[in-house]
C-alpha cells in the first residue's frame, strides 16, 4: 500500500501528534514510513504541517503538488492553502471551525470559515467536513480535535488502518489517563 | 538491531551512542537541538551531557575532550557556528586524538534563522572534512563514519544535516545498546609541543593539514556514500547529468521516477571534495545541472574539476540562472528545473483562485509574560525618544502590531551593543536593550561590562520565564537544572548584574501591570545602565488552569483589548471581544487594561 497523507493546521492544534500516531500504526504493519513537519518559530500560532508518507520505493518524506491521497485540515483556511497538493481524486476531512489569525482581529477583516468551506466543497468531490464545534462539545474536551478528525478519516476509509491499528499507538503513545478520552473522540460520530 | 521510527536528529544521537560516544554538549538552535534531547533520554551511565552555556563553550569543551582521547559530540545550529568558529579554526590546526564530530544543521528557507550560511562553505574555509547526510538512515550511519575518520586524521569532522534531515522521520534499522562501541578514553597526556598552539607549530600543522585533504579526495572518491546513479539506456544520448547532495538528493531520485533518470552524481563528502568520482561522472556529459540548496558549492567544485582537468562540461546551476539562489528547493521545483534542463515539458501549475487566505505570522502565546512586559515598557516610554532593541528567542515577536515593540533585531546579545551605541550617539535618546534569560547568559555579559566599564546609558530589560523557549524549553544556568538530572544552585541574574555594577537592578512580575509600568518609569530614568528582570514563567511550560472570560453585558466593544495587545486568544465576536478559552491561559492582562472591568477571572477549573 502506498499512501500520502497531509496534515495541516495552525501551531499548537496538535497535527504532530495525529501524524505519529498515523506513522507509528503503519510501522506496526511493517509498512516503510517517511514523514516531516514543521517545527519551530512557526509553532508559534503559524501555518502548520505534516507530511506522511508510506508504502515502498520512497526517497523523500516530502509530498509533490497533486500527490496526496488524502488530506486532513485541522482548520478550514489552511486546508485550502494545502489544496494544490491533493490528487484530482483525494479525500479531504476538514474542520469547520475557523482559528482567527490575531492580524485579522486587529484589522476586522476577520476572514470566514463559510468562504473556504463553500470553495473546497467546490473543488473536491470527496469531501467531508466535521462539526468541530459540535464534536468537541459533545465529547467533552477542547483538546482532542486531532483524534475526532483521526476518527473521521478511518470512517471514511481513507486511512487504509483500522480503527484498532490507532487504538494500538495511542496506547503506545499517549499516557494511559488520557486513552479513555482519546478513544471517546476517535469513536465519535455525530 | 532493531527498527525504529525516529527523526533524523534522533538518528544522530542514536548513531553517536553506538559509536561509544563519552561526551556531549552544545547549546539549542533550531534545527539541531533534538540530537543532544535524545542523547540525554538514551545515553548510558559513560555518557556525559550539558547544554553548555553557548556554542563557543561547548566547542571547548568537546576540544578538551577529544584531546584526551574521549568520542566528543558538539551540537549547533550553523549560526551557533559563528560563535564557536574561535576554537573550531584553531582546532583545527592542533588536530585531535579522540573523534571529535562537530553538528551542525543547517537551515534552508531560512526558516527559524538570520542566515543561508552554508557550513559545506565553512568547511572548505577552516579545512575541517564534512559529511552530508540526506536521510535520517544517512545520518545514522554517517555519524558513526566520522567518529572513525577524525581518529584516523586526527581531526574534527563535520556532520550537516538540513532542516528537511534534522526533521524528517524515517523507519530505520538501529543497533540494539548491547552492540554499542564502548569506548575508553585514555586520559589527557601531557605534551606542550602538541596542545600549545604557536606560530611555528601552526605553520608545519598548516602543511600536514592541506597534505591530509589533498588525500582525503581520493580517498572520498572510493567512499561509498559518494556515488553515481546510472542513467536509463534511452536517455544516454542526451548526455547529461545531475550533481545533488544533502536533502536535495531525495528530490532529485523522486523526480528520476517521474521524468527518466538522468546520470546522478550524489556528493555526500563536499569536503574535500571527491575529485576522481567527480571526473569519472562528468566523463561523457556535455552538460550537469546541479541541484542544491545554499550555497552553490557542488557547483564551482565541478567547474573547478573543469578547468583543473580540461573538461568542457558546462555545469549549470545558481550561478547560470538555472536554479534559485537562495531558498529551499522543494519536490516541485527540482522536477521543474530538471524537466526543463530534459528538454520535457514542464506543467504549468494550475490557476486557481482561492479566496483570501489568512495570514499567520508566529505570534507570542495568549498569556506570554513577554507581552505584558513589551506592554509595559511600551506604557512607561509613552512619548518619550526611545529605542528596543532586541535579541533572538521567542521575544523576536514582539516586534509585530500591535506591540511593535522590537526596532532592531540582529544575533544573539547584539541588542545590548546596539542600545550603547545608539545612547553615545544620540544623549536624548532613551536606549532599551531586550534580552532573554538564556540568551542573557550566552552572550549578553560581555555587553554589560561592557557598558558599565564605558560609561554607557541604557536601561537592559530581562525578560526571565526560566527556560530557553522558542527551541523547546532546555534548562540554563538560572533554571537550577542540569541535562544529567542534578538539581543544582541557580545562577542569579541579579547578582551578576549587581556583581558587574548596575546601577540598579529591579526585579518585578510583569503581569502585575500597574507595578511593572511604574517600576519601568522609575528606573529608566536613572543615569548610567540600570536593569529591569520581568520575571514570570513561559506558558507553555506552566500551563495556569485559570481563565478570563468577558461579560457581553458589561463590553462597549470599544476593542482596546484588541488594539493594544495582540493576543491570540482574543477576537471580536458582534462587536464584542470574546476570549477563546482553549488558548487563555489567564494572564489578566487583558482584564488589567479593560476601561470596562468587562472581563472577568474565572474560578480555575
Amino acid at each position: 500500500m502506498n499512501k500520502n497523507i497531509i496534515l495541516c493546521g495552525v501551531g499548537g492544534q496538535g497535527t504532530v501528534l495525529a501524524s505519529r500516531l498515523i506513522s507509528a500504526s503503519a510501522m506496526a504493519r511493517q509498512i516503510p514510513v517517511l514523514s516531516a513537519e514543521t517545527i519551530g518559530m512557526a509553532q508559534r500560532g503559524g501555518s502548520v504541517f505534516s507530511h506522511v508518507r508510506m508504502g515502498d520505493g520512497l526517497y523523500s518524506p516530502m509530498i509533490a503538488r497533486g500527490e496526496a491521497d488524502l488530506i486532513i485540515g485541522f482548520e478550514p483556511g489552511e486546508a485550502v492553502r494545502q489544496l494544490p497538493f491533493l490528487k484530482p481524486d483525494g479525500q479531504m476531512i476538514v474542520s469547520s471551525r475557523p482559528v482567527m489569525p490575531v492580524t485579522a482581529a486587529l484589522s476586522d477583516t476577520g476572514y470566514r470559515a463559510e468562504a473556504m468551506l463553500e470553495y473546497l466543497s467546490s473543488r473536491v468531490s470527496r469531501l467531508v467536513v466535521v462539526d468541530a464545534e459540535k464534536a468537541l462539545r459533545d465529547v467533552g474536551s477542547p483538546k482532542v480535535l486531532n483524534l475526532i478528525l483521526l476518527g473521521a478519516a478511518l470512517r471514511a476509509g481513507a486511512l487504509g488502518l483500522s480503527a484498532e491499528d490507532l487504538k494500538a499507538s495511542v496506547r503506545r503513545l499517549i499516557p494511559e489517563k488520557f486513552h479513555a478520552l482519546n478513544f471517546r473522540a476517535l469513536d465519535y460520530e455525530p | 538491531m532493531h527498527d525504529e521510527f525516529v527523526m533524523g536528529n534522533e538518528a544522530i544521537a542514536l548513531g553517536a551512542l553506538a559509536a561509544g560516544v563519552n561526551l556531549v554538549c552544545g547549546y539549542p538552535g533550531t534545527p539541531s537541538t533534538e540530537v543532544l534531547e535524545t542523547v540525554a533520554k538514551r545515553r548510558g551511565e559513560s555518557t556525559y551531557v550539558e547544554w553548555s552555556v553557548n556554542e563557543k563553550v561547548a566547542m571547548e569543551l568537546a576540544g578538551g575532550a577529544a584531546y584526551a582521547g574521549a568520542r566528543a559530540l558538539v551540537t549547533m545550529k550553523q549560526m551557533g557556528l559563528n560563535v564557536a568558529s574561535d576554537p573550531l579554526m584553531c582546532l583545527e590546526y592542533i588536530g585531535v586524538k579522540g573523534g571529535l564530530v562537530v553538528l551542525v544543521a543547517d537551515d534552508p528557507g531560512p526558516i527559524s534563522s538570520q542566515t543561508e550560511q552554508d557550513t559545506r562553505s565553512f568547511a572548505a574555509f577552516s579545512r575541517v572534512p564534512l559529511l552530508d547526510p540526506s536521510s535520517a538512515e544517512e545520518a545514522y550511519r554517517m555519524v558513526q563514519e566520522a567518529f572513525e575518520l577524525s581518529e584516523k586524521y586526527q581531526t574534527p569532522v563535520f556532520l550537516r544535516p538540513t532542516t528537511r534531515v534534522s526533521h524528517g522521520y524515517a523507519s530505520i534499522r538501529v543497533k540494539d545498546p548491547e552492540e554499542y562501541v564502548v569506548h575508553q578514553a585514555e586520559g589527557f597526556v601531557k605534551d606542550s609541543g602538541r596542545w600549545v598552539i604557536f606560530p611555528r607549530l601552526s605553520f608545519a600543522n598548516h602543511r600536514k593539514i592541506e597534505e591530509r585533504n589533498a588525500l582525503l579526495r581520493d580517498v572520498f572518491s572510493d567512499f561509498p556514500l559518494n556515488r553515481t546513479e546510472p542513467e536509463d539506456p534511452s536517455l544516454a544520448g542526451l548526455r547529461k547529468g545531475v550533481a545533488t547532495g544533502g536533502f536535495s538528493w531525495t528530490y532529485v531520485m523522486e523526480a528520476r521516477k517521474n521524468l527518466g533518470a538522468l546520470r546522478t552524481l550524489k556528493v555526500s563528502t563536499p569536503f574535500p571534495f571527491p575529485e576522481k568520482l567527480a571526473v569519472s561522472f562528468l566523463s561523457g556529459l556535455d552538460e550537469v545541472l546541479c541541484v542544491e540548496e545554499l550555497d552553490p558549492y557542488i557547483e564551482r567544485e565541478l567547474v573547478y574539476v573543469c578547468g583543473k582537468y580540461g573538461l568542457k562540461t558546462r555545469i549549470l546551476g545558481k550561478t547560470t540562472g538555472h536554479m534559485p539562489l537562495s531558498g529551499e528547493n522543494s519536490r516541485d521545483s527540482v522536477q521543474a528545473a530538471l524537466a526543463a534542463f530534459m528538454g520535457l515539458p514542464v506543467p504549468a501549475v494550475p490557476a486557481d483562485n482561492p479566496p483570501p487566505l489568512p495570514v499567520r505570522p508566529p505570534v507570542l502565546c495568549a498569556g506570554c509574560p513577554h507581552r505584558a512586559s513589551f506592554y509595559a515598557v511600551k506604557q512607561a516610554m509613552k512619548g518619550r525618544k526611545t529605542v528596543f532593541c532586541g535579541d533572538i528567542g521567542c521575544y523576536t515577536l514582539g516586534n509585530a502590531m500591535p506591540l511593535d515593540m522590537v526596532d532592531t533585531c540582529l544575533c544573539m546579545g547584539a541588542g545590548l551593543g546596539i542600545a550603547q551605541s545608539l545612547n553615545h550617539l544620540e544623549k536624548d535618546r532613551s536606549c532599551f536593550a531586550f534580552v532573554g534569560d538564556s540568551t542573557f547568559f550566552a552572550s549578553a555579559l560581555p555587553g554589560v561590562v561592557n557598558a558599565v566599564y564605558n560609561q554607557a546609558e541604557f536601561t537592559l530589560i530581562v525578560l526571565d520565564n526560566s527556560t530557553t523557549a522558542m527551541t523547546g524549553h532546555q534548562p540554563h544556568p538560572g533554571t537550577g537544572r542540569t541535562m544529567m538530572g542534578s538539581v543544582v544552585e541557580k545562577v542569579s541574574i541579579e547578582n551578576i548584574l549587581r556583581g558587574i555594577g548596575v546601577s540598579a537592578v529591579e526585579t518585578v512580575d510583569p503581569l502585575n501591570h500597574a507595578l511593572a509600568v511604574e517600576t519601568v518609569r522609575k528606573t529608566a530614568d536613572l543615569p548610567g545602565v540600570k536593569a529591569v528582570i520581568f520575571r514570570s514563567p513561559c506558558v507553555a511550560l506552566f500551563r495556569s488552569p485559570a481563565r478570563v472570560s468577558v461579560d457581553p453585558a458589561a463590553c462597549v466593544g470599544c476593542k482596546k483589548c484588541i488594539r493594544e495587545i495582540g493576543c491570540p486568544a482574543l477576537s471580536v465576536r458582534d462587536g464584542k471581544a470574546v476570549v477563546d478559552s482553549a488558548q487563555c491561559n489567564g494572564c489578566t492582562l487583558c482584564m488589567q487594561l479593560c476601561p470596562a472591568g468587562a472581563i472577568r477571572k474565572e474560578e480555575a477549573r
